[in-house]
């Protein structure tokens, strides 16, 4: 291969990280949410906030650090609000979660009337030392910004709280069994309010990446139904954090070889092309969920079902 | 110089809960002494469960007083409870079943000490006591015995001064609650305290030197169990002499097959599901047949075959009046005469949140000619509820009822009494009685009689061992999705169906009789 086409592959990988990001945040927030028993189907919502939060912040002059918290700040505000309709009220979830994601929509075009179309600085790149040297993988995958670390190192972590810690302990079994948890004196709404709280943050961060490194600006509904594929990869990843960040740069890896397909004029029409990273991810969730096993092992149990304290 | 008495481990004292348009529980006394079994006798909905919660801390108490060891307390929640060295056992096991033996001690003890080593804890105290445990095994891969012994553990580990048991028995077979009974009296031994909660009169006449009975929410009386007999001892418990169910010496033996089941074998279709594997049996116009065993051991999965929601490969491995129907739907076999009555009363057996009407339409839509042009006729239905209503006395504000407000009891009765007014030929009940208090239960036995009197072929799946020997002409046994040859009811014993339920199918019967 030529120096030319090793730059362009090195590209293209870094290109699919980048597209898989805000999938890894949304949907391993949602992933521990959904691990608490708890369905929130308004993750658009809260990334569209937390876009538009994180774009504003950013814009009026505050660091790039202040317009992440405040991304994730605003995913965190959204989830409170599901949180005291379908946890305080009991209202239905699905319900609440589909009404937040309409929401979302709306309020977050309204706020950020004002910014299309303004510039911003995007987030820096943060190339890890030596590391960033090595050719070609060194600019495919260590030359991002920190949230691309931060997603990537989120795994391990979610993964250890959940599996090792006892407050892991805790939040499986509320989702496993929310009867049996307020039984023995787990504080059930308290432990799932906290895990929506978490599931906002990061469908909070994954919007701030959107508008603050992928695309550097804010456009109205720029999350573009990523909301609902990493909704989508939870159930595909069969609540494993692991497999969550594979079924992302799945679907993060199909979307750029699509695109880089319409360049090199693959004789298939663009609206065909821009189709295959749904078609992939609806085809591999089909495939996984022939697995009952798997699926029966690793779904919660309790997973959007309403609890009564006063049974 | 006289010994001073020690107080009792808790007492409690006038203990009221409200709730609304209910008092669960009024003005409740009751004591238990150190190393005393104690136990807390009731019908179902007498208040038991709400008392011993409100001990444990799970609800609290509108009025009156908890004594522990002489000092008044307020116990909040579990925690508070475990801290006072309170322990229970749950009649509805409160564990997770994804996890594993040792995370599930973990979560119930709020130890905080590393799972290796809690997992060795559980080692130690299962071997002491006799309760036989794996600590990494999953859950959901245990037996209902082991699943209590994983609970009993859970509070062992604490080291409790008083251990609530909420109907223990009531999923064993009879070898596994004798083996929880040599458990239980050892704990006793050591001077722990023990409340008791039981319906089942026996066992609580060979485990337990207190007894407080309560009914509808008020004390009823306190005895002692050793000295009552079983009959004085219901006749507290329920207010009124109870009639048990008498079934005359039948001709079933003589009458036509009219359900057969053939070499009947299923793969499991869900994960955690009980295979089938070559079952055969046949029930007779006229006869009562009982299939016991241990929740889990493939009855679910038979049951399903039986109604027809899940459809079998070979149509003659099921067979109705000779006709094979292993591949027809539900409504096809009721057509041909069948009824069912579902484990499930609230979701299968009847709709929660429809009228008592509506789900006499679902079944009987049929037999009650409710329907016409595709058109329902409400006022058919509407009348066909009534009649379920007044015949099998259910306790309902009418046709008009939620399925969801009816007791569990009364539901029961309804749904039962929706089938039989049918007239089927072929009746399947599981579990007739579950969470049926003994006046319904009487009932429904006595109307099953009935029915099969009437020359109905009845086939009744239970885990509830003195049911079936009280009903049944011929009684087999699941277990490990096998099915023990039938055996008649009067020549079998306890004991025996005890050890089919563990699996031991090929045991010489007779033999063990000239031994006993």
């Amino acid at each position: 291969m030529s120096e030319a086409e090793l730059a362009t592959l090195a590209a293209i990988l870094a290109a699919m990280i980048r597209a898989a990001t805000p999938l890894v945040f949304a949907a391993l927030g949602e992933l521990v949410t959904e691990r608490a028993g708890v369905l929130n189907l308004g993750l658009e919502g809260m990334m569209l906030m937390g876009a538009v939060a994180a774009f504003g912040t950013a814009h009026a002059g505050a660091g790039h650090g202040a317009a992440m918290a405040a991304g994730a700040a605003a995913g965190v505000g959204m989830s409170l609000l599901f949180a005291f309709l379908a946890l305080g009220l009991r209202a239905n979830q699905v319900a609440c979660g589909l009404a937040l994601s309409i929401f979302g929509v709306g309020l977050s075009a309204f706020v950020g009337k004002s910014l299309v179309g303004t510039p911003i600085a995007a987030l820096p790149a943060l190339p890890i030392p030596l590391l960033s040297e090595i050719p070609v993988l060194g600019p495919a995958l260590f030359s991002h910004d920190i949230l691309v670390y931060a997603s990537i190192l989120a795994v391990p972590a979610i993964s250890w709280f959940l599996f090792r810690t006892r407050a892991g302990l805790v939040l499986r079994a509320v989702g496993e069994n929310h009867d049996a948890a307020h039984d023995i004196g787990y504080g059930v709404l308290k432990v799932r309010t906290l895990a929506v709280m978490f599931g906002g943050a990061m469908a909070g961060l994954a919007g701030a990446y959107l508008s603050l490194a992928y695309t550097p600006m804010w456009v109205e509904n720029m999350s573009s139904g990523r909301g609902w594929i990493a909704l989508a990869l939870v159930v595909f990843a069969t609540w494993v954090p692991v497999r969550a960040l594979m079924g992302a740069y799945l679907f993060g890896g199909v979307t750029i070889l699509q695109l880089h397909a319409q360049n090199w004029g693959v004789p298939v029409s663009a609206q065909i092309l821009a189709m295959l990273p749904y078609l992939a991810t609806i085809v591999v969730l089909v495939l996984i969920s022939r697995d009952e096993t798997k699926i029966k092992l690793n779904a919660p149990a309790c997973l959007g079902k309403v609890f009564h304290s006063g049974r | 110089m006289s010994v001073p008495v020690p107080p009792p481990r808790l007492a409690l004292k006038g203990i009221t809960k409200r709730y609304p348009g209910c008092l669960a529980n009024d003005g409740i006394d009751l004591a238990v002494m150190p190393g005393e079994c104690h136990a807390l006798l009731g019908e179902n909905g007498a208040g038991k469960s709400t008392l011993v919660k409100i001990v444990y801390g799970v609800l609290q108490a509108d009025e009156g007083e908890i004594l522990w060891e002489g000092e008044p307390v307020r116990i909040d929640n579990p925690a508070a409870a475990r801290k006072l060295g309170i322990g229970m056992v749950f009649q509805h096991f409160s564990l997770f079943e994804s996890m594993t033996v040792t995370e599930n001690v973990a979560l119930g003890t709020g130890d905080p000490s590393p799972l290796p080593e809690l997992g060795r804890r559980v080692a130690e105290v299962s071997a002491r006591y006799g309760l036989a445990l794996d600590p990494e095994r999953r859950v959901a891969d245990l037996s209902v015995g082991e699943r209590q012994r994983v609970e009993i553990v859970r509070c062992l580990l604490q080291d409790p001064k008083l251990l609530i048991m909420d109907e223990p028995t009531s999923v064993l077979t009879p070898q596994e609650a004798e083996a929880l009974f040599e458990t239980l009296r050892r704990l006793i031994a050591e001077g722990r305290s023990i409340l008791y909660i039981s319906h089942k009169l026996a066992e609580i006449r060979v485990l337990c030197e207190a007894a407080t009975v309560l009914r509808g929410g008020r004390l009823a009386g306190r005895c002692d169990p050793r000295r009552e007999t079983a009959a004085s001892l219901a006749r507290l418990m329920i207010g009124a002499d109870l009639a048990p169910p008498v079934r005359e010496e039948g001709t079933a033996e003589t009458g036509a097959p009219r359900l057969v089941v053939d070499r009947l074998s299923l793969a499991p279709l869900v994960p955690f599901a009980t295979p089938l594997a070559d079952i055969s049996f046949t029930v007779r116009a006229g006869e009562i047949f009982g299939i016991a065993g241990v929740a889990g051991n493939g009855q679910a999965e038979l049951l399903g075959t039986l109604s027809g929601e899940t459809l079998v490969a070979v149509p003659e491995a099921i067979r109705i009046d000779g006709e094979a129907v292993g591949q027809m739907g539900p409504r096809r076999r009721r057509e041909r005469g069948m009824g069912f009555v579902p484990e499930e009363r609230l979701g299968r057996g009847a709709v929660p949140d429809m009228s008592l009407a509506d789900n006499a339409l679902l079944s009987a839509h049929k037999a009650g000619g409710m329907l016409k042009r595709g058109l329902i006729r409400f006022s058919r239905a509407r009348s066909f509820a009534e009649k379920v209503i007044d015949t099998f006395h259910v306790a309902a504000t009418g046709p008009g009822a939620a399925a969801r407000s009816l007791s569990g009891g009364n539901l029961q009765k309804f749904i039962v009494g929706r089938e039989i007014l049918q007239n089927p030929r072929l009746l399947i009940v599981a579990q007739p009685t579950w969470g049926v208090d003994a006046g319904a239960a009487a009932a429904i036995h006595r109307d099953l009689i009935a029915l099969a009197e009437g020359g109905t072929a009845v086939l009744v799946v239970s885990q509830d061992l003195d049911e079936l020997f009280a009903i049944c002409d011929r009684i087999a046994v699941m277990s490990h999705g096998r099915l023990s040859p039938a055996q008649p009811a009067r020549a079998t014993s306890v004991e025996q169906i005890g050890m089919l339920m563990g699996g031991v199918f090929h045991l010489d019967g007779e033999s063990r009789n000239a031994e006993a």
